[in-house]
């Protein structure tokens, strides 16, 4: 199975991403995550750019993606990541997973995300009324890529 | 020659997105952090931390990968997409 891949500065169309992923009378079960542009607690995000290391990014992707179709049994998979300017509430990451059944289009979906967040190259900078920040790695995101070692191990 | 790239807040501090590095006597990632932290106190300090992370051409890699004249190595902080 080749995984769509997508980095792109411009937008996705949700609908467009689902009918594709349903276009497959095999799959029963299509499971999408969208992630946005959230505001921070302090309320003053003025937007977000996103670097990435153009050409890592895709094979890291497509990896990560492959391995999600080692452990489960998947129909397809959709991983649009946009790059560049973003504002606030605009969509940053889409996954899709479409399979026979939805437990593993629900695992393989999640899978995907926490191994996107701790291993694909990209770097968000946030842009605050008190100025530009780079934001620093997350522990629960770390701890969150890690439980699938921990079942992996447990067989 | 080894090509080095930088990201994000590392290429920001360093303020270099890309070098070129005599690859001659360097054969694994620690001999190359080693060569370029003598460049200035600054290098030294951005690239002794703990979280900085490497990949070799274009796949993580630990800072006992060997490498070899061509290769592209970049270093850059943990990774906060998603």
């Amino acid at each position: 199975m080749q995984p769509r891949i997508q980095v792109q500065t411009t937008d996705f169309e949700l609908s467009e991403e689902y009918q594709r992923l349903r276009d497959n009378p095999a799959c029963g079960a299509v499971v999408t995550f969208t992630g946005l542009v959230r505001e921070l607690v302090q309320g003053n995000l003025t937007g977000m750019t996103l670097e990435h290391y153009p050409g890592m990014t895709e094979s890291a992707l497509t990896d990560i993606c492959q391995q999600a179709a080692q452990r489960w049994e998947l129909g397809s998979i959709t991983v649009i990541h946009r790059v560049g300017s973003l504002g606030l509430n605009d969509q940053i990451v889409f996954v899709g997973v479409a399979a026979a059944h939805r437990q593993a289009a629900f695992m393989a979906a999640e899978f995907i995300m926490d191994y996107l967040k701790t291993r694909a190259p990209f770097w968000k900078q946030e842009h605050t009324t008190a100025g530009s920040y780079w934001v620093d790695a997350k522990t629960k995101d770390q701890l969150a890529a890690a439980r699938w070692h921990t079942s992996e191990a447990e067989g | 020659m080894l090509t080095v790239k930088l990201f994000a807040a590392l290429r920001e501090r360093l303020e270099c997105a890309s070098l070129t590095v005599d690859a001659t006597g360097i054969s694994r990632v620690s001999e190359l952090k080693q060569v370029l932290a003598a460049r200035s106190p600054k290098w030294q300090r951005e690239l002794s931390h703990n979280d900085v992370l490497c990949a070799v051409n274009q796949q993580l890699a630990a800072s006992d990968m060997p490498l070899q004249a061509g290769d592209e190595v970049a270093f850059f902080p943990p990774v906060t997409g998603g």
